[in-house]
């Protein structure tokens, strides 16, 4: 069994041992989470899927939308989930899979059920509002990173020259932060970040890791650092960098390896030094 | 002025660029898209953007130099004056998306890091990483989030366009339906840019990301908006084949040293570190010495396909090594990552030790919306301003970045679909403005027209709607009705009769096939009745929509009776400038279901044809040979 937070390298070799037991030919069960629309109470469906070389949680639930018949034969009606690219770029299909949280494209069928009869849970995310099945609306994440002003405030498409130049050390770390795809797994293993259905509440509710590592990624760019006192502002207000309660589930669960727990570091000691400046300044 | 709007459908490369450029000109944006606009299919965009910039230029390179390879590589197909003009925008697109703080892979003395690319002889493609189009979607959904931020841009997401809105010939608005809430209804607007990309769904499995359908292209070309070049799909040289989709291998890895090869016998059976160097045939290397694995796509493509047609595949299957396992690590992470975790992802092996595997995929659409453009007095570029640069045949109904059918001709070049989506975006998003504020519009705002038009489009929607949700539990519950089976069939017809060999036989097949999916779409059955958040009706409709796209398709191959870029007619190998050196031009007739395709001439003052050859030589087998250096 996977718990919920292991370490990747556990989780790696318990997959990789999974794959190479592996029969060919097999039918696995799907037990997915259902839920019709928001109010409407949740329900367990299983359904029977054959499973071909290299299936993966969306192949499969492609054959369900194409075959909405529960295991024990009554029609349902198709699976509702979210997807995009299927390449773990995009960030759309995040789910819980097996109670953990990841991409459902390259979550390979292999690594979760080996054997004939094996079941695979499918849950959607819940920290964000069900929209219908799987599929949850994650637009309060997007709202967090307009909080602390995620862009470089440029002075329009005119063309005005290049920009900073930097070593290629520093856009390596750039880089690195600049690839969140905004899935929300972190937002879904952190402690400190709950559901909250009112738009209302999201300003000052726990911003979250992805916003708090997306300050530190405009803070660090050339011309993005003339709104950093704005982000650290925004840092030290209420669902700020302090309401982080250094579980580190975050930094376990994000597949693209992004070091949030050290976004979070450098934002928390940025925060104080602002606090220090603020307070002499008056 | 101020009652004026401007929609933009399609929140990619193109759509963003648009939505920022036409609210910097004080237009207030209604920008639709069916995912939030940060998950547009432009993330999947790896390799780079082409642009010459001084390092280049100072080895010999320059803009003209761009626009040559890029009329040469797309085998003269093209208009040339706006690939012109969006050659010589690309260095300023690149200092701009600099500005807006894209991590692009930086050289020593922090300057832009350049790697080499297809169809070049020269390093001229910048990139971030190995997901250079994730990087740029990036940069724009932050400018857009801070113009959304102050009211500017107002953002319609997991909204779906299902008709543009056209009244006395021109483009008023467009009908949506908002895909949880199930809600239809119209939206005016003064013009109306589709920015909407590819149609790779339509092939089933392919590159593309799942919204790919083309069912908003194909609605505009229902709707009375021309397409051009349909036949030209490009299927891109290495892709991972998987059960859901095929995933794109960027062509960088060949930009970065990556070698294709197959052994030299056929049925070995040895791993491939256990073949010896003299054992494998690096045949692209061979056949093209000067430009080697770094030949056009479409030729890429050709050469795999006959290769493993020709019993030469690993394992005899259809897939050749793609090997990077020569290069350093940590090289390797820097320059590729990204990809290279996506291979070890999928496929379980590390390419870094163990050579790639892989086979060509659908990629890119060529053709798209039929578009429009004035050329300068000389032909060379496009006059800034200008209300119909890539306008459609309908007056404000515009289409920029992968929906439309210009600059790439009959094959697209690595690294050019990023830039001449957002040159669309920037060059193009005045023309929008200007053509709001000087043209009809300016007289006659959309927001001060009666109802009626907009009544009667949201009217017609809803009906075809309610017909689709009428269809559920009727029937017997065969199969042959059944979108999803009908879907499935389409993409393996049209990935058997219309991508790397053609011929007049087996296109006539298809097209009877396309006859026969039509008549059992006609009667589709749903299986969802919901009312809520219903994913089959939107699929069901795409699939409709996705069967008139491809028999554009379908009789656009037919009737091109020649080879060029991606379009090869095994029946006629050759390409034949006099007859065919014409864009392909289609028109949707309602009442029929059917479609009149004409030739028209093109622009092409400023480049003559000649020979497309890269340079190949006739293929002997030859002894080991050094990885050609460039």
């Amino acid at each position: 069994m996977i718990s919920t937070f292991t370490t990747s390298e556990s989780l790696a070799a318990a997959r990789a041992a999974n794959r190479r037991a592996a029969v060919a030919g097999r039918t696995v069960i799907f037990r997915i989470k259902r839920c019709d629309g928001p109010g409407k109470p949740s329900r367990w469906e299983d359904f029977k899927v054959p499973v071909p070389v290299g299936a993966n949680v969306i192949s499969c639930l492609q054959y369900i939308a194409a075959n909405p018949v529960t295991a024990d034969g009554k029609p349902t009606t198709p699976v509702v989930w979210d997807s995009g690219c299927l390449e773990e770029v995009c960030g759309a299909c995040t789910m819980l899979v097996g109670g953990r949280v990841r991409q459902s494209c390259s979550a390979l069928i292999d690594d979760y059920a080996p054997a004939e009869g094996d079941v695979i849970t499918l849950e959607p995310m819940s920290k964000f509002p069900v929209i219908r099945d799987l599929w949850v609306d994650r637009e309060r994440l997007f709202h967090n990173l307009k909080r602390v002003k995620a862009w470089v405030p440029i002075d329009g498409t005119y063309h005005l020259g290049a920009g900073p130049t930097e070593s290629p050390d520093q856009q390596g770390t750039r880089y690195k932060l600049s690839e969140c795809m905004s899935c929300g797994c972190c937002l879904e293993a952190c402690p400190q970040f709950n559901l909250e259905e009112k738009p209302d509440m999201w300003d000052t509710s726990f911003i979250g890791p992805h916003a708090i590592s997306q300050a530190r990624l405009f803070n660090m760019h050339g011309t993005g650092k003339v709104l950093a006192d704005e982000r650290l502002d925004a840092l030290m207000g209420m669902g700020g960098v302090s309401e982080c309660g250094n579980a580190q589930n975050c930094v376990k669960v994000c597949p693209k390896h992004i070091p949030l727990t050290e976004s979070i570091a450098a934002m928390g000691r940025a925060t104080t030094i602002h606090g220090f400046k603020r307070f002499f300044r008056g | 002025m101020a009652q004026h709007r401007v929609i933009v459908v399609g929140g990619g490369l193109a759509g963003l660029s648009a939505s920022v450029r036409i609210a910097e000109a004080g237009l207030p944006v209604d920008l639709f898209s069916m995912v939030p606009v940060k998950r547009s299919h432009s993330v999947c965009a790896q390799g780079g953007i082409n642009a010459c910039n001084e390092v280049a230029r100072q080895q010999g390179y320059s803009e003209y130099m761009h626009f040559d390879e890029t009329v040469y590589g797309g085998d003269f197909l093209a208009d040339q004056p706006p690939i012109y003009e969006m050659c010589h925008w690309a260095p300023r697109i690149i200092d701009l998306l600099d500005r807006m703080g894209v991590p692009f892979n930086r050289t020593l003395e922090g300057m832009r890091d350049l790697r080499l690319f297809g169809g070049s002889l020269f390093k001229r493609t910048h990139f971030a990483g190995a997901s250079t189009g994730q990087q740029l979607l990036y940069a724009l959904d932050e400018q857009t989030r801070r113009y959304e931020s102050e009211g500017k841009v107002t953002k319609y997401e997991f909204w779906e366009f299902l008709w543009p809105i056209i009244e006395d010939g021109r483009a008023v608005g467009i009908v949506a339906q908002d895909m949880r809430t199930m809600q239809i209804r119209a939206f005016r607007a003064d013009a109306v840019v589709m920015a909407t990309g590819g149609n790779g769904l339509i092939f089933g499995k392919s590159t593309n990301s799942v919204i790919c359908t083309g069912g908003a292209a194909s609605r505009c070309y229902q709707a009375g908006v021309d397409y051009g070049n349909g036949e030209f799909i490009q299927v891109h040289p290495t892709s991972i084949p998987g059960a859901d989709k095929l995933r794109l291998m960027s062509e960088s890895a060949r930009g970065e040293g990556g070698r294709v090869w197959v052994p030299r016998k056929k049925g070995e059976t040895r791993a491939a570190k256990d073949i010896p160097e003299a054992e494998r045939w690096y045949f692209l290397e061979e056949k093209y010495p000067k430009y080697g694995n770094l030949v056009p796509r479409d030729i890429a493509t050709r050469e795999i396909f006959q290769v493993c047609m020709d019993g030469y595949g690993v394992a005899g299957q259809n897939q050749v090594y793609l090997d990077l396992t020569h290069k350093d690590e940590a090289y390797l992470n820097n320059k590729l990552g990204a990809i290279l975790e996506i291979y070890e992802k999928f496929v379980g092996d590390d390419p870094r030790k163990v050579p790639m595997r892989i086979f060509p995929g659908v990629h890119y659409t060529m053709g798209g919306l039929y578009t429009t453009f004035t050329p300068k007095d000389d032909g060379k570029g496009l006059v800034l301003g200008n209300p119909v640069q890539m306008m459609t045949n309908v007056r404000g109904l515009y289409a920029f970045g992968e929906v439309n059918f210009a600059y790439h001709g009959g094959n697209r070049l690595g690294a050019n679909a990023l830039l001449s989506c957002i040159f669309d975006g920037l060059f193009c998003g005045l023309s929008v403005a200007n053509y709001v504020q000087d043209c009809e519009p300016g007289k006659a705002p959309a927001a001060a027209m009666a109802p009626a038009p907009f009544d009667a489009a949201v009217a017609s929607e809803k009906a075809k709607h309610d017909r689709f949700l009428s269809t559920v539990g009727q029937g017997s519950g065969d199969k042959s009705f059944n979108a999803y089976q009908i879907g499935r069939e389409l993409g393996e017809e049209m990935t058997a009769a219309c991508t790397v060999v053609k011929s007049a036989q087996r296109l006539e097949q298809c097209i009877s096939k396309l006859a026969e999916l039509r008549g059992r779409f006609a009667k589709v059955r749903l299986s969802d009745g919901a009312i809520w958040t219903n994913q089959s009706l939107s699929y069901t409709r795409a699939v409709g929509d996705m069967l008139i796209l491809a028999e554009v398709i379908a009789k656009g191959s037919l009737l091109r009776k020649e080879s060029r870029g991606s379009h090869f007619r095994s029946d006629f190998p050759e390409r034949d400038d006099a007859n065919f050196m014409k864009t392909t031009r289609a028109t949707y007739n309602p009442g029929s279901g059917d479609h009149t395709i004409a030739f028209q001439d093109i622009n092409s003052s400023l480049v003559k044809p000649r020979q497309r050859s890269y340079g190949k030589v006739e293929n002997k087998p030859a002894e080991k040979k050094e990885p050609v250096g460039v």
